[in-house]
């Protein structure tokens, strides 16, 4: 079992919860169980997310796995200059 | 990631020399190529027409006079191009950037373009276009842009991140919160309360080249864009699709860039460019002028911050909450959001929240500025930092030291921290030999820290080798800040090789897979990383010649120091191959030998420093001069000192200009009134002081060779160690 934080938008669409239960493997699984449940999310994952793995961000690699009892943050996509 | 972490017991022999940078004489002596250095036969100028109003509807545009006039190839306005963009909003924003869609939004906003034969008959053309506008009323200041009343700029826009979303559309795009725990339960556990606001100016990233670009669309509907940019890439994707063109029929090239900072990481004009070419069939070269980089490219936000710091007399914090309203130009952006995120990222809080909204005005649109919006969230906090501190009686390091994030310290972002560099830096900046010395009458010091993310993405990498055994390591990150220099060390390293047998190019589009821009502080983390498994696939490669040429499994060969040695008792009497050698042999083991990886390059590891600054100010003048500056920051792993160190100097730099000399300056027109280097003051060499720097290693367990990215974090700090330098001058007096 996973422990999903959401930060800044994506809190609202995730019906305004900080933290939710989730269980999947990979980013992708994680993502995907997550849209299902939370539709306004999706948006959100198009545009891009990050998703942060015991503290560290990965933006484009779903198949990383997650490890179970990871802390987990779902982050909007930063852009850098 | 897969890779393995021995980086921490790795003994390098050329990573972190100071060995020659291999574009240096190229740039010193007027070889190197920049956007307006490349030339086509049959090539057009092109121009653009701007609008001269802040905010205007656009009745009509008559061309007939401009398109009759002789020399003149081809005139464009939004009817050029139409939106193929299938309902994505944020590319459309970029299309109605690059040309305005019956609105000018600010001040020159583009609403026609031309190609003629010279500059000339271009500029002449451009008089004989006839905009009819209607001005409309304007907003060019965050805060106002918020109330209520304030000319809304797009009747599409409806506030995210609230609840219930807003029925009425109005300038404020979006609100996101961060943080944790219960501010006001922090702030009940306070002995002391400070509460201040904060404002800062627009600026612009300043580089010195401006814009550039030469199109060239065949009528085979191929086509070619050289570019100055920070990611051809991402520029052949957006100008692929807004123009309607297959991403693999169009081919970009870099070019030499002269600064980026984050401001060539977006489209400006080169699809404007594309489209005059496909319409003259012709090449078009597009070059802004100084003003329309100024006007029509992005600079950063402008702000305003409130934020409020509660702490206990032993100096632990026991609540932070900030409200950051980020001004973004005239469509949606992200740069509140960033600012909320990064505002108390060197703290480790057990109750903070930040809130930051993304505001639109009549400005251009805003773009990344070199760790964008967190100067201000730093401003803003690390000032505020400093007057709690002076209202407990704590020195404001230790008080900071007290307060640091650490392994393990939930960011106020979200995540939880790995190895970070805050605390060691802060300690670093309390024994420097700066922090001890004497100041002098009208003088002041101040220190600040600051933070950024730092990321890696996609990367691509081929690494071929030559018969006579030398090396081209061809990388997809355009070289912003000497890139070049640190792969090449990488790759030299890797193969136990001279760094001079390795040459590195920038490919085309064409000629590599995806490459994400060189954004983020990214190009020598994510393209070294490319770049050593690159160099071990050819080790590997290298290393089945060598059997073959000794006739001996492959299993019995390894590398070691740039040669192949044969392995096992039963092999003593062969000696080894150098690189050099298989090479020679390659078209009869083969054929060519080759490296190639593809990696999505995450785990970048975030970045801290902490600046000191010395200023002096004349009590007659208030003129601010700083006098001493110092730059401590973690780079993971310096691997080319010289590069690091001049990315630190050169955020400093930038931080000290935006700070003392620096802004944007709208009148109550709306328009811009000092586009350009005269009465826009970059800080030149005499402004500023040497500044030193101190690299620490923490190394990035992420990273086989343990490095961070550095480019960025050396801009945060500046505007309030230099604010804080100059208060204490103050309060001595």
């Amino acid at each position: 079992m996973l422990k999903v934080g959401f930060t800044g938008a994506l809190r609202s669409s995730v019906n305004g919860h900080a933290q939710v239960d989730a269980q999947a493997s990979t980013i992708r699984e994680l993502l995907s169980g997550l849209v299902q449940r939370y539709p306004d999310l999706a948006e959100h994952v198009e545009q891009g997310i990050a998703v942060a793995l015991d503290g560290e961000i990965y933006r484009d690699d779903w198949s990383k796995p997650i490890p179970d009892g990871s802390t987990v943050f779902l982050l909007p996509r930063i852009q850098g200059g | 990631m897969s890779h393995d972490t021995s980086y921490t017991k790795q003994k390098f022999k050329l990573i972190g020399s100071r060995v020659n940078r291999p574009d240096g004489i190229d740039k010193v002596t007027g070889r190197a190529r920049y956007g307006a250095d490349a030339s086509a036969p049959g090539q057009l100028v092109g121009k653009v027409l701007r609008s001269p109003h802040a905010h205007a509807l656009i009745k009509k545009i008559d061309t007939t006079k401009a398109e009759k006039l002789p020399g003149v190839k081809a005139v464009i306005t939004s009817a050029d191009m139409p939106d193929l963009t299938g309902g994505n909003r944020s590319m459309l924003d970029i299309l109605e950037n690059c040309m305005a869609r019956g609105r000018a939004l600010y001040d020159g906003h583009a609403v026609a373009a031309v190609a003629a034969v010279d500059e000339q008959t271009a500029r002449q053309a451009l008089k004989l276009i006839k905009v009819t506008y209607k001005r409309l009323p304007h907003v060019t200041d965050v805060d106002k842009a918020m109330q209520p009343g304030a000319p809304v700029i797009h009747d599409w826009v409806f506030t995210s991140g609230v609840d219930p979303k807003p029925e009425k559309a109005s300038n404020i795009v979006q609100r996101n919160q961060f943080g944790h725990g219960d501010v006001e339960a922090g702030f009940a556990e306070a002995d002391v309360i400070v509460e201040k606001t904060f404002k800062t100016e627009q600026t612009h990233q300043g580089y010195i080249e401006p814009h550039a670009c030469l199109a060239t669309v065949g009528p085979d509907g191929h086509g070619d864009l050289w570019v100055t940019t920070q990611g051809h890439f991402h520029f052949r994707q957006v100008c692929a699709a807004l123009i309607g063109m297959d991403v693999a029929k169009l081919k970009v090239t870099s070019s030499e860039i002269g600064g980026g900072f984050g401001g060539k990481t977006h489209v400006w004009m080169e699809p404007v460019a594309l489209v005059l070419a496909r319409k003259a069939n012709r090449p078009v070269k597009l070059v802004m002028s100084r003003e329309e980089v100024f006007k029509a490219t992005g600079p950063t936000s402008s702000t305003s911050v409130d934020v409020k710091i509660g702490a206990k007399k032993n100096g632990t914090i026991t609540a932070a909450a900030a409200e950051l309203r980020y001004q973004g130009g005239a469509f949606p952006g992200i740069w509140g959001m960033l600012g909320a995120m990064t505002s108390f990222a060197c703290y480790d809080l057990k109750n903070v929240q930040s809130v930051g909204y993304d505001v639109l005005c009549n400005r251009p649109k805003v773009a990344a500025y070199r760790a964008p919006s967190a100067p201000m969230a730093a401003f803003g906090i690390e000032s505020t930092m400093d007057l709690v501190a002076e209202e407990i009686g704590m020195d404001p390091v230790k008080f900071r030291i007290k307060n640091a994030a650490k392994e393990g310290t939930q960011a106020s972002y979200g995540p939880v921290y790995g190895p970070i560099g805050i605390g060691p830096t802060l300690k670093a900046a309390q024994n420097h030999p700066h922090m001890k010395a004497k100041l002098r009458k009208n003088q002041g010091r101040g220190m600040a820290c600051g933070f950024w993310f730092n990321f890696g993405g996609q990367t691509c990498t081929d690494l071929n080798i030559g018969v006579d055994g030398t090396v081209s390591l061809a990388v997809g990150t355009v070289d912003v800040g000497g890139s070049r220099a640190s792969l090449g060390l990488i790759a030299a390293e890797e193969l136990g090789i001279e760094y001079e047998q390795v040459k590195v190019h920038i490919s085309d589009t064409a000629s590599l897979g995806h490459n994400d821009t060189t954004e983020g502080s990214r190009g020598t983390f994510s393209s070294g990383m490319a770049a050593i498994f690159a160099a071990r696939d050819a080790k590997d490669e290298l290393c089945q010649r060598a059997a073959k040429m000794w006739d001996i499994p492959v299993s019995a060969v390894a590398w070691k120091e740039g040669k192949a040695i044969a392995k096992g008792k039963r092999h003593n009497n062969l000696a080894p191959l150098t690189l050099q050698e298989i090479a020679a042999k390659s078209p009869n083991t083969g054929g060519p030998i080759a490296g190639h990886n593809e990696v999505v390059a995450d785990g970048a590891g975030v970045s801290f420093a902490s600046h000191i600054c010395d200023v002096e100010v004349d009590p007659e003048t208030g003129a601010t001069k700083v006098i001493r500056y110092t730059v401590v920051q973690d780079a993971g792993k310096a691997i080319h000192p010289d590069y690091v160190e001049g990315q630190f100097q050169g955020g400093a730099a930038q931080g000290i200009g935006w700070a003392l000399n620096e802004e944007y300056i709208y009148g109550d027109d709306g328009l811009l009134q000092n586009a350009g280097f005269l009465d826009y003051r970059i800080p030149v060499c005499s402004d500023l002081p040497f500044i030193d720097t101190e690299i620490l290693e923490i190394p990035n367990p992420n990273h086989p060779y343990g490095i961070r990215g550095v480019g960025e974090t050396s801009i945060v700090p500046p505007l309030a160690a230099i604010g804080n330098a100059v208060s204490m001058r103050l309060a001595c007096e």
